[in-house]
Protein backbone atom coordinates (compact mmCIF):
# COMPACT_ATOMS: atom_id res chain seq x y z
CA UNK A 1 0.00 0.00 0.00
CA UNK A 2 1.36 3.51 -1.40
CA UNK A 3 0.64 6.34 1.42
CA UNK A 4 0.45 9.90 0.37
CA UNK A 5 3.36 11.34 2.61
CA UNK A 6 4.60 14.94 2.72
CA UNK A 7 8.54 15.16 1.46
CA UNK A 8 10.36 15.67 4.66
CA UNK A 9 13.46 15.52 3.58
CA UNK A 10 15.89 15.35 -0.11
CA UNK A 11 17.77 12.54 -0.90
CA UNK A 12 21.08 13.98 -3.47
CA UNK A 13 23.69 11.96 -5.24
CA UNK A 14 25.33 10.62 -8.00
CA UNK A 15 23.86 8.94 -11.30
CA UNK A 16 20.73 7.19 -9.89
CA UNK A 17 21.94 6.90 -6.57
CA UNK A 18 18.91 8.96 -5.10
CA UNK A 19 16.52 7.65 -7.13
CA UNK A 20 17.32 3.76 -6.38
CA UNK A 21 17.07 4.56 -2.84
CA UNK A 22 13.82 6.35 -2.60
CA UNK A 23 12.25 3.34 -5.04
CA UNK A 24 13.97 0.93 -2.40
CA UNK A 25 11.88 2.73 0.39
CA UNK A 26 8.59 2.56 -1.32
CA UNK A 27 9.45 -0.64 -1.98
CA UNK A 28 9.56 -1.84 1.79
CA UNK A 29 7.54 0.99 3.37
CA UNK A 30 5.53 2.50 0.74
CA UNK A 31 6.35 6.25 2.14
CA UNK A 32 8.83 6.91 -0.86
CA UNK A 33 6.83 10.06 -1.26
CA UNK A 34 8.66 11.36 2.12
CA UNK A 35 11.77 12.34 -0.08
CA UNK A 36 12.57 14.14 -3.46
CA UNK A 37 15.32 12.56 -4.81
CA UNK A 38 17.70 14.84 -7.37
CA UNK A 39 20.58 13.62 -9.11
CA UNK A 40 23.94 15.76 -10.28
CA UNK A 41 24.00 13.78 -13.40
CA UNK A 42 25.09 15.91 -15.97
CA UNK A 43 24.46 19.22 -14.39
CA UNK A 44 26.66 22.54 -13.19
CA UNK A 45 27.35 23.41 -10.13
CA UNK A 46 25.13 26.08 -10.67
CA UNK A 47 22.27 23.77 -11.75
CA UNK A 48 22.13 21.11 -9.01
CA UNK A 49 22.24 24.44 -6.48
CA UNK A 50 19.02 25.47 -8.37
CA UNK A 51 17.39 22.07 -8.17
CA UNK A 52 18.38 21.50 -4.90
CA UNK A 53 16.93 25.40 -3.76
CA UNK A 54 13.74 24.40 -6.05
CA UNK A 55 13.33 21.15 -3.61
CA UNK A 56 13.82 22.61 -0.59
CA UNK A 57 11.26 25.70 -1.83
CA UNK A 58 8.85 23.04 -2.58
CA UNK A 59 8.59 20.55 -0.10
CA UNK A 60 9.78 22.83 3.25
CA UNK A 61 12.21 19.87 3.79
CA UNK A 62 15.29 21.02 5.83
CA UNK A 63 17.23 17.68 6.04
CA UNK A 64 19.16 16.72 3.21
CA UNK A 65 20.75 13.27 2.65
CA UNK A 66 23.91 12.89 0.46
CA UNK A 67 25.90 10.04 -0.57
CA UNK A 68 29.66 10.99 -0.84
CA UNK A 69 30.84 13.83 2.37
CA UNK A 70 32.95 15.23 -0.65
CA UNK A 71 30.35 14.91 -3.18
CA UNK A 72 29.26 17.96 -5.87
CA UNK A 73 25.21 17.95 -3.83
CA UNK A 74 27.05 17.85 -0.41
CA UNK A 75 29.56 20.54 -1.06
CA UNK A 76 26.50 22.90 -2.56
CA UNK A 77 24.11 21.83 0.26
CA UNK A 78 26.92 22.97 2.92
CA UNK A 79 27.01 26.10 1.23
CA UNK A 80 23.67 26.56 1.29
CA UNK A 81 23.55 25.42 4.89
CA UNK A 82 25.65 28.36 5.65
CA UNK A 83 23.76 30.97 4.14
CA UNK A 84 20.14 29.43 5.29
CA UNK A 85 21.20 28.06 8.61
CA UNK A 86 18.56 25.41 9.37
CA UNK A 87 19.49 22.69 6.91
CA UNK A 88 20.83 19.41 7.88
CA UNK A 89 22.76 17.86 6.35
CA UNK A 90 23.62 13.90 6.40
CA UNK A 91 26.03 12.62 4.57
CA UNK A 92 26.88 8.79 3.42
CA UNK A 93 23.21 8.00 3.95
CA UNK A 94 22.16 4.50 3.37
CA UNK A 95 18.67 2.87 2.88
CA UNK A 96 18.31 1.69 6.68
CA UNK A 97 19.26 5.29 7.47
CA UNK A 98 16.37 6.23 4.79
CA UNK A 99 14.10 3.72 6.09
CA UNK A 100 14.03 4.99 9.69
CA UNK A 101 13.42 8.59 8.78
CA UNK A 102 10.84 7.73 6.75
CA UNK A 103 9.44 5.96 9.49
CA UNK A 104 9.29 8.68 12.13
CA UNK A 105 12.68 8.25 13.52
CA UNK A 106 14.90 11.35 14.21
CA UNK A 107 17.25 12.50 12.21
CA UNK A 108 20.13 11.72 14.76
CA UNK A 109 18.10 7.90 15.39
CA UNK A 110 18.09 7.57 11.67
CA UNK A 111 21.80 7.86 11.34
CA UNK A 112 22.27 5.52 14.47
CA UNK A 113 20.11 3.05 12.46
CA UNK A 114 22.71 2.96 9.53
CA UNK A 115 25.34 2.87 11.52
CA UNK A 116 24.13 -0.10 13.01
CA UNK A 117 23.69 -1.69 9.83
CA UNK A 118 26.88 -0.87 8.42
CA UNK A 119 29.64 -3.70 8.62
CA UNK A 120 27.63 -6.89 10.45
CA UNK A 121 29.63 -9.02 8.35
CA UNK A 122 30.09 -13.03 9.62
CA UNK A 123 33.34 -15.29 9.06
CA UNK A 124 32.95 -18.46 6.88
CA UNK A 125 31.58 -21.19 9.08
CA UNK A 126 33.85 -23.56 10.70
CA UNK A 127 37.11 -21.73 9.97
CA UNK B 1 57.53 15.70 -11.00
CA UNK B 2 54.49 14.66 -9.17
CA UNK B 3 52.06 17.23 -10.20
CA UNK B 4 51.02 15.00 -12.89
CA UNK B 5 46.77 16.32 -13.61
CA UNK B 6 46.14 19.87 -15.17
CA UNK B 7 42.45 19.34 -14.75
CA UNK B 8 39.60 21.50 -15.88
CA UNK B 9 36.22 20.34 -13.73
CA UNK B 10 33.83 23.46 -13.05
CA UNK B 11 32.57 21.16 -9.96
CA UNK B 12 35.98 21.87 -8.48
CA UNK B 13 36.34 19.41 -5.40
CA UNK B 14 33.98 16.43 -5.66
CA UNK B 15 33.64 12.72 -5.93
CA UNK B 16 35.61 11.95 -8.87
CA UNK B 17 38.37 14.28 -8.01
CA UNK B 18 38.60 13.06 -3.96
CA UNK B 19 37.66 9.55 -4.54
CA UNK B 20 37.76 8.31 -8.45
CA UNK B 21 41.06 9.99 -8.17
CA UNK B 22 42.37 10.74 -5.31
CA UNK B 23 41.85 6.88 -4.05
CA UNK B 24 43.71 4.45 -7.28
CA UNK B 25 46.03 7.76 -7.75
CA UNK B 26 47.42 8.37 -3.75
CA UNK B 27 46.96 11.85 -4.22
CA UNK B 28 49.02 13.44 -1.73
CA UNK B 29 47.14 16.73 -2.32
CA UNK B 30 45.42 19.06 -4.58
CA UNK B 31 45.91 22.80 -5.65
CA UNK B 32 42.24 24.61 -6.34
CA UNK B 33 42.93 27.62 -8.42
CA UNK B 34 40.07 30.12 -8.34
CA UNK B 35 40.51 33.79 -8.31
CA UNK B 36 37.45 33.92 -5.93
CA UNK B 37 37.92 31.10 -3.91
CA UNK B 38 40.78 32.28 -2.89
CA UNK B 39 39.85 35.07 -1.05
CA UNK B 40 37.31 33.57 0.61
CA UNK B 41 37.74 31.64 3.94
CA UNK B 42 34.55 30.36 3.99
CA UNK B 43 34.09 28.97 0.63
CA UNK B 44 37.94 27.32 1.42
CA UNK B 45 36.60 26.31 4.37
CA UNK B 46 33.87 24.21 2.53
CA UNK B 47 36.09 22.55 0.34
CA UNK B 48 38.15 21.30 3.23
CA UNK B 49 35.43 19.70 4.50
CA UNK B 50 35.04 18.02 1.23
CA UNK B 51 38.85 15.83 1.64
CA UNK B 52 39.67 13.36 3.83
CA UNK B 53 42.51 14.46 6.52
CA UNK B 54 45.60 12.70 4.27
CA UNK B 55 44.87 14.93 1.59
CA UNK B 56 46.17 18.37 1.37
CA UNK B 57 44.13 21.12 0.03
CA UNK B 58 45.49 24.86 -1.76
CA UNK B 59 44.26 27.45 -2.30
CA UNK B 60 45.62 30.33 -5.41
CA UNK B 61 45.21 32.69 -7.99
CA UNK B 62 46.29 32.33 -11.16
CA UNK B 63 49.09 34.69 -10.46
CA UNK B 64 50.24 33.22 -6.92
CA UNK B 65 49.90 29.23 -8.72
CA UNK B 66 52.43 29.90 -11.46
CA UNK B 67 54.81 31.00 -8.59
CA UNK B 68 53.97 28.59 -6.48
CA UNK B 69 53.87 25.87 -9.22
CA UNK B 70 57.83 24.78 -9.05
CA UNK B 71 57.03 24.10 -5.08
CA UNK B 72 54.52 22.31 -5.91
CA UNK B 73 56.20 20.04 -8.51
CA UNK B 74 58.80 19.66 -6.05
CA UNK B 75 56.18 17.65 -3.92
CA UNK B 76 57.39 13.63 -3.75
CA UNK B 77 53.48 13.21 -3.47
CA UNK B 78 51.03 12.74 -6.38
CA UNK B 79 49.45 15.89 -6.64
CA UNK B 80 46.74 17.62 -9.51
CA UNK B 81 45.32 20.91 -9.82
CA UNK B 82 42.23 21.82 -10.61
CA UNK B 83 40.78 25.00 -12.30
CA UNK B 84 36.69 25.23 -12.93
CA UNK B 85 36.59 26.84 -16.43
CA UNK B 86 38.61 26.67 -19.04
CA UNK B 87 39.66 30.75 -19.29
CA UNK B 88 41.41 30.22 -15.42
CA UNK B 89 43.34 27.27 -17.04
CA UNK B 90 44.27 28.74 -20.21
CA UNK B 91 45.15 32.09 -18.50
CA UNK B 92 47.90 29.60 -15.85
CA UNK B 93 49.37 28.08 -19.03
CA UNK B 94 50.11 31.57 -21.05
CA UNK B 95 52.24 32.16 -17.30
CA UNK B 96 53.66 29.00 -17.32
CA UNK B 97 54.68 27.53 -20.45
CA UNK B 98 55.58 24.15 -19.92
CA UNK B 99 52.54 22.94 -19.19
CA UNK B 100 51.94 20.27 -21.30
CA UNK B 101 49.05 18.28 -20.71
CA UNK B 102 45.05 19.50 -19.61
CA UNK B 103 42.37 17.55 -18.98
CA UNK B 104 39.05 18.28 -19.28
CA UNK B 105 37.48 16.39 -16.15
CA UNK B 106 33.93 17.71 -16.42
CA UNK B 107 32.23 20.78 -17.76
CA UNK B 108 28.43 20.63 -18.06
CA UNK B 109 24.95 21.81 -19.71
CA UNK B 110 24.18 24.88 -18.88
CA UNK B 111 22.34 27.61 -21.95
CA UNK B 112 25.09 28.03 -24.81
CA UNK B 113 26.62 25.21 -24.79
CA UNK B 114 26.21 22.35 -27.21
CA UNK B 115 27.05 18.67 -25.78
CA UNK B 116 30.20 16.84 -26.82
CA UNK B 117 30.61 14.10 -24.36
CA UNK B 118 28.35 13.09 -21.53
CA UNK B 119 30.34 14.90 -19.04
CA UNK B 120 31.90 17.64 -21.33
CA UNK B 121 29.11 20.99 -22.39
CA UNK B 122 31.22 23.72 -24.49
CA UNK B 123 29.80 26.86 -25.88
CA UNK B 124 31.76 27.80 -29.14
CA UNK B 125 33.74 30.51 -27.80
CA UNK B 126 34.77 27.72 -25.71
CA UNK B 127 35.60 25.04 -28.09
CA UNK B 128 37.71 28.27 -29.84
CA UNK B 129 39.54 28.49 -26.81
CA UNK B 130 40.60 24.63 -26.12
CA UNK B 131 41.62 24.74 -29.96
CA UNK B 132 43.93 27.59 -29.26
CA UNK B 133 45.08 25.87 -25.93
CA UNK B 134 46.01 23.11 -28.27
CA UNK B 135 47.99 25.37 -30.94
CA UNK B 136 49.83 26.56 -28.45
CA UNK B 137 51.42 23.01 -27.86
CA UNK B 138 49.32 22.06 -25.27
CA UNK B 139 48.00 18.36 -25.26
CA UNK B 140 44.36 18.37 -24.34
CA UNK B 141 41.86 15.60 -23.61
CA UNK B 142 39.13 14.82 -21.87
CA UNK B 143 39.12 12.23 -19.21
CA UNK B 144 36.62 11.94 -16.10
CA UNK B 145 37.87 8.76 -14.20
CA UNK B 146 40.81 7.29 -14.58
CA UNK B 147 39.68 3.94 -15.77
CA UNK B 148 38.27 6.06 -18.98
CA UNK B 149 40.18 6.36 -22.10
CA UNK B 150 41.76 10.09 -22.61
CA UNK B 151 39.80 11.16 -25.76
CA UNK B 152 41.79 13.94 -27.60
CA UNK B 153 40.58 17.51 -28.40
CA UNK B 154 40.01 16.56 -31.93
CA UNK B 155 37.24 13.81 -31.02
CA UNK B 156 35.74 15.89 -28.69
CA UNK B 157 34.88 18.41 -30.91
CA UNK B 158 33.29 16.00 -33.17
CA UNK B 159 30.64 14.33 -30.59
CA UNK B 160 27.78 14.35 -30.18
CA UNK B 161 27.58 14.24 -26.44
CA UNK B 162 26.71 10.84 -26.61
CA UNK B 163 30.50 9.31 -25.63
Amino acid sequence: MTTNSAPRAIVAGHGSFAAGLVSAVEQITGLGDVYVPISNSQLTPAAIDAAIRDAIARSGATVVFTDLPAGSCTMIVRRLAKLEPGITIVTGVTLPTLLAFALGASVEEAVAKGHEALGQVEGPRGA
Amino acid sequence: MALEHFRIDDRLIHGQVVVGWGQPCGLGFVVLVDDAVVHSEWEQELYRMGVPPDMDLYFDSVESAARRLPDYRADRRPGMLLAGDIATMRALCASVPDITRVTIGGIHHKDGRSPRLRYVFLTPDEEASLRTLAAQGVEVVAQDVPGAPAIPLDEVLAGDGRG
